[in-house]
Order: C-alpha cells, then structure tokens, then sequence
C-alpha cells in the first residue's frame, strides 16, 4: 500500500514510506544500492526528490523511520525536540524549508535559534534535495562555536586537529609529527592521536606525554587520545590528564551497540570529562567521530539510507555539547562511498546536516587507496568545505597516514586553504604561533618566520 | 632531441620559481632574483626528525605548498597502491609453483564477478560462486575425512602482496604444519576473494582449522601487505569475533618467519582451547609491549630539552 506517490510527466511514482522517499530521493552512493534501499533509476530518484519536497516538516514529528519503542537514538530526537524552536518553519514544507533556508530569513540568528527545532531527519530531508552550492551557501551562513582551551568555529577560521599517528606508537616518532605540524601552524583543534596499541597502559601513558608537550610549550591547545569511551573513563579513575573525551558514534541504538556504547555510557564518559575541570575557556569537551556508512556496516541501519543515518549521528553528538564532531567521510570504502563525486558530495551533506542541527563539525577529508579518488577529489573538498566555513579538518605529515593507511588533508593543504580563503587558525593559537615567531597572517598570506622557535631549537639540539 | 628537452624544461622551471619569489622580496634585490640560483622551495631545518618516523614529515615548502619531488613521490606512491588494487590476480603462476613444490591446488571464484563489483559488493567476494561451491564439494566427496588445516590464497585488495609474499610465507608455515602431523588440503586459490570465504572453504572440505593469506588494503608506504586470517571450526556466517588475524607480512614490516611462529602459537592454542578470536589472543606478548611504551612515552626530544 502506497503511502505516497508523485505523478511526473506520464509516470506515477509510489513510495512506501516517509523512510522509503527519504532513500529514493538520496543522491546516488554505492551504499544505498548495497544496502538495496536506493531508487531503481534516475527518474524515479527525482520523483522521490518531488515527492519528498511536498511533505510537511511536521510530518517528520508523527512518523518516525525507526520505530520509538525500538530505538533509543529515536527516543532522544523526539523527546528532546523544542517546538517553540521549530515554530519560525513548521507550516513549510521539506521544498519550501530549502526556499527558507537560502533565503534572507535564514541568518546567523535565525539559524541558531531554529537548530534545537530541527530533528535530524528534516535536515537530511532538505540536504536531499539540495545541489552542492546550496549546502555551501546556507552551512556557510551558520556558526556552531565552541571552548576548551581555544576557540573554535569563528567567522573567518579553520582549525585543525595535528595527528600524529606512528605504526607502533613509538614516543619520538609522534613527538617529530608534533613538532613538524606545530612548525607548520598546524594542531588548534587538538592534538590528536589514533593509537596503534589499545591497551589501558600504553594510552595513559600517551596521554601524559602530551600534557607534558602542551603544557611544556604552552600551546593553547587540547589533547586527545582516541580510544573508547570505557577506556577514557578509566584513565580519568586513575588521575591521568585527559582533555578530550573521544567516542565513535552512529545514528541507531543498534549501531552504538555494535561500537559497544549507548547513550548512558556517553552521559558517564561525558560527566567524567566534565570532573576535570580542565577547559580553561569553555567546557565543550566530547569528541565525536561518524561517518555515513557505518550504521548499515554494522547492519543496524533499519532500511534507512545511510545518509539519513549519519545525521541522527549528530543528534546524539549535539547532546553532549562536544568540542568537535568529525565526519571521517572517505574512510570506509568505495562500497558506501564509491568515487570522489560520492566522496565530496556526502562531506557537503554531512556537514550542512550538522551546523544546521547546532554541531560543531568539521570533515576527516579523506580516502583509501581501494576508492576511486585522489589528491584532485581532497582538494576540491577542501574548497569547498573551507567555502562553507567548516569549523576543522585533519593535519598530518604529507596526507599520509602510516598507521591508518588512508589520505587525509596535510599540514600544507591546511595552509592552501588559509592562503586562498584567507582563513585564520583559532585565535588564541593564532597569537601562540605568532609569539613562538612560526608565522603570522595577513591578508590571508601566510608568512613564516626567519628562525626557528628557540624553544624547539633546544629540542632538535637533543637530537645531534 | 631527449635532452634539449630536458634543459628547456630545467630552464622554464627555474624562471618561474624566480618570478613567484619576485612577489616577496623588496625591489632593492630585483636584480639578484632574476639570478638563475634562486629556487622557489624552502628545506625544513629540522630534517634530523625524519630518521624518528617513516611519517612524511620536513618535506620542505614551495611558498606554502608542497615541493615538486615531495608531490611527485606522493603521486607514485598513491600510483603504486592504486596498481595494487587493479592487479590482476595470477593464480596460474601460483598454481604452477605450488605444483614445482608438488603441492595440488584448486582453483576458485567468488561470486564477485569482477573487480568493479568486488569494491561495491563485499557481500559477494564473501561467498564462493555456485560453480565453484560445486567444485569444492565434489573434492570433497571424492577425499572424504576432512583435513586438520585448509589453505586459502585469496587476491583481496592487493594481488601484488600475494604474489610476493604468499608462497615464502606458506613454505614456513607447512614446514611446522607437517612437524605437527597435521593433515593439509590442496591450497584453495580464490579470485576476488574476500576474508570470510575462508570459512566456506573451510566448511566444504570439513576442515578442522582454516587460514587465508590475503592482499591488504594498500597504504601508501605497504602496497604489497599480506594478511593473515585464522579460524577454528570454520563455517559459514562467523564474524570477526571469531578470527584471529596476523597483518603487515612483507620485507618492512612482520617477518615471513615471526608470522608463521605467532600463526602456528596460535593454531596450536586454539587446537587445545577449541577456539578461535577474541577469546583466544597472544597476551603474554602483547602485555611485554604495552609495559615497555608505558615507560617511555615521556621521554623524547621534545620533553627532554633543557628550558629556554
């Protein structure tokens, strides 16, 4: 029994469900098709599109894709959706929100205010039927800004997250990632390892080392060590210094099961970050990783498009009120994400679904060597997110990633984006790095200094 | 002809780079710029930090860019990882060396019928196709008994890993198989093969263990990494909480011999625990190594310098 149909030319499309239109009008990408939710042609893909653009946002509150008594994500979306917030939009439909959005009643304030209104399958809604300039345009009109020890998400700046990643972990080996990205600008958003070895011992251990870097050279700046959030707590039980609490996260219940979290053991790892009391400007202190796909790879994804899925992602992510959330877009495979267009366009989506719902994104602008992309597909990317004023991207030596084995954006391609866009590193490592005399920026022309810092100097002097 | 061309190259190259500096420099030392000794890339001084890590790090700068060579070596190295991915998989010239060895093999095809449908459809490069099914248990109905350890050779992301490392590695790992008296199938190549086919092969031939030498998604430094997946009582549907999985076998990284000694420490575990996976991880050696970088972590270059 079809619940909604389109009529376009001679055709009469039929649509099952809001859940069903929903994955019928999602741009083409290898993962709807695996997980055999896409439309079955171009045509019936624009109907879909049509179809979707005639719902009312407020049926997106009476039916939810994944059921409430199933689903806790679910459960959180509604139970937490501000209606008074919602008011401004709720007699549009999905088509007449993408007018309003591109429109001048969608503006810094606006925005801000509506974000609490909005659940995240209205975002992923009217991010489907909206080309790649209109996710520009109107992410590009929203600040999502955020606090640790920087500030993040300012008009006019791009941070970046220096990783450091080694294959065995080695001390020296990450200190000379460190000392090459901070020479290079890079590593506002945080210092932020992956570590290779995920036992309780070598990650406290690795978070000591970089407090001792980040204070030892005052870098106005946070650490990270990417492991699970039990993992984290315990460190926090034992006294370790730990900024950034880390979690991978997806859009359903089952999905966060598959990570081996739920949304009470994101509230514990969250309270325990909060008992440090180690932000000196702000207390944003989660830090979430998502990427489209990995609900459907855990096959937790309830028929839903995998795009659909990711935004839900954000919807845990925005109640903990995180530092940064990453979508780590190239990451998982040419079998969710076949080729750079898929690649760039699904970076766009994610992006503009997050700063619409009030999260602090940035984008992992990255790929493996089995996906049909390259260096070319990155770069436009980047522009392109750096357009839209994405809040962070990745740094890492030459956009090589020894231990991960993928390409994510280099020190240098944080520099290309400064340089053409004129985007300027957090503001108060903006002034470390020009203190420490690495460089300053004007105009948008990045200008290195003479010397190195002498600081580091006495560093690489241990070395000969 | 070649090398008029190569100089008019150098010669364009070098005129640009002097013109980009020309934007940057005070008029006063215009005249020095059109010197043909200006170059437009900066060297990093702190070029020492890159014996500390195979990271590529101090790779220089042109004006904020990347340098020409550091570009270029990055091209080919990602050239080298895509051509990996593409290579065809020669299973006859495996089959002919095993053969040399005196060792059988079967021939097998995923239900992936190419690679474009590999990459899209991990689905199928799990599972066996039909025909090939069909072969496996007609071998099986004519060597009834089972065997201890079935061997599976599959191309994975990275036929060139199989190609190099994959025969080496299995002389080492028979040699102790055989000292165990454990009984072998023929070695079961399978093209467009994925990691859980192993367990379908596994099952067809009612093997009491299985272990598939696969080709690894290439990393930009590791084109040719093979790994190692191991299961006890194989079947059908198990998920990775049931393997264990030994990575990186190549000349830079895990030893063919360090391999085939941690793959048999495990075989030989799993025989008495009756198990495999999660349950059933090397912990002794990895406890030593996670002692070791507890210790060490504070002590580099950059926490070790005196105070300025």
């Amino acid at each position: 029994m079809a619940r909604f149909s389109h009529a376009v030319g001679n055709e009469t499309y039929r649509f099952d469900s809001l859940k069903d239109v929903m994955a019928k009008a999602s741009p083409a990408r290898s993962g709807d098709y695996l997980a055999e939710v896409a439309a079955s042609s171009d045509g019936e893909r624009v109907a879909a599109q049509m179809a979707l653009a005639d719902i009312p946002l407020k049926h997106f509150l009476d039916e939810a894709l994944i059921p409430y008594e199933q689903d806790e994500v679910t459960r959180l979306i509604i139970d937490t959706h501000d209606a008074a917030a919602f008011a401004p939009v709720s007699h549009l439909t999905v088509g007449g929100f993408r007018d309003w959005l591109l429109s001048d009643y969608a503006n810094e304030t606006s925005l801000r205010a509506l974000a609490p209104g909005l659940t995240p399958e209205m975002a992923a809604a009217v991010s489907k039927i909206m080309r790649v300039q209109d996710l520009v345009l109107v992410a590009q009109k929203i600040r999502v800004v955020t606090q640790f020890r920087g500030t993040l998400g300012l008009q006019g700046r791009l941070s970046t997250r220096l990783q450091p990643n080694h294959p065995t972990d080695e001390p020296a080996g990450i200190a000379a990632s460190i000392l090459d990205g901070l020479l290079y600008g890079n590593g506002d958003a945080m210092i932020g390892i992956n570590p290779a070895t995920d036992s309780i011992a070598s990650i406290c251990a690795m978070l000591e080392m970089l407090d001792a870097i980040i204070q030892r050279y005052e870098i106005p700046t946070q650490a990270c060590v990417l492991t699970h959030v039990t993992t984290s707590i315990a460190a926090i039980e034992r006294g370790v210094p730990l900024d950034l609490v880390f979690q991978s996260i997806a859009g359903t219940e089952a999905a966060n099961a598959s990570f081996g979290i739920s949304l009470k053991l994101l509230q514990e790892g969250y309270e325990a970050g909060l008992s440090l009391k180690r932000g000196t400007l702000g207390n944003n202190l989660m830090y979430f990783e998502t990427g489209q796909g990995s609900a459907l790879s855990a096959n937790a994804h309830h028929g839903v498009d995998q795009q659909t899925c990711e935004a839900r992602a954000y919807a845990v992510a925005r109640h903990f009120k995180p530092f940064l959330v990453n979508t780590v877009v190239g990451f998982i495979g040419p079998e969710y994400l076949y080729n750079g267009k898929q690649i760039i366009r699904a970076g766009l989506e994610d992006h503009f679904c997050g700063k619409l719902l009030g999260v602090p994104m940035g984008c992992d602008i990255c790929y493996t060597n089995h996906a049909e992309a390259d260096q070319d597909d990155m770069d436009m990317l980047l522009t392109l997110l750096g357009v839209a004023g994405i809040n962070f991207i990745m740094g890492i030596p030459g956009s090589d990633d020894i231990m991960l084995n993928y390409q994510t954006t280099s020190f240098h391609d944080a520099l290309y984006a400064r340089q053409t866009l004129g985007l300027r590193p957090a503001p108060e490592f903006e002034a470390w790095l020009q203190r420490m005399g690495i460089f300053t920026q004007a105009d948008g022309r990045v200008r290195f200094g003479e010397q190195l810092p002498p600081a580091f100097r006495q560093a690489l002097a241990q070395l000969s | 002809m070649l090398a008029k061309l190569l100089i008019c190259s150098g010669k364009r190259f070098r005129q640009q780079a002097g013109s980009y500096e020309e934007q940057h420099v005070p008029l006063a030392a215009k005249d020095v710029i059109m010197d043909n000794d200006i170059k437009g890339s900066t060297d990093n001084p702190w070029q020492e930090l890159r014996r500390l890590t195979p990271a590529r790090i101090a790779l220089g700068r042109a004006g904020t860019s990347l340098p020409t060579s550091a570009q270029l070596d990055f091209q080919y190295a990602h050239a080298q990882a895509r051509d990996a991915v593409h290579l065809p998989f020669d299973h006859a010239g495996l089959s002919a060396q095993l053969a040399e060895r005196g060792r059988p093999s079967l021939l097998l095809h995923s239900a992936a019928a190419d690679r474009h449908s590999y990459l899209q459809r991990p689905d199928l490069g799990r599972k066996l196709s039909p025909e090939s099914a069909q072969t496996l248990r007609d071998y099986a109905q004519a060597n009834p008994g089972g065997v201890d350890l079935a061997i599976v050779i599959a191309d994975g992301l990275s036929a060139l890993a199989v190609h190099r490392h994959s025969l080496p590695f299995l002389k080492r790992l028979e040699e102790q198989a055989t000292a165990d008296n454990w009984s072998l199938s023929p070695v079961v190549l399978v093209e467009q093969g994925r990691v859980a086919v192993a367990d379908e092969v596994g099952q067809l031939l009612n093997a009491k263990m299985v272990v598939i030498l696969i080709g690894e998604r290439p990393g930009l430094s590791s084109p040719d990494s093979l790994g190692l997946y191991f299961t006890y009582a194989p079947k059908v549907g198990l998920t990775d909480a049931y393997r264990n999985c030994i990575s990186n076998v190549r000349l830079e990284g895990l030893s063919y011999g360090m391999a085939a000694h941690r793959l048999l420490y495990l075989m030989r575990e799993a025989c008495r625990r009756q198990l495999s996976g999660v349950n059933l991880k090397d912990e002794a050696e990895v406890h030593s190594l996670e002692e070791e970088h507890a210790q060490d972590m504070r002590h580099n270059f950059l926490l070790d310098a005196p105070k300025v």
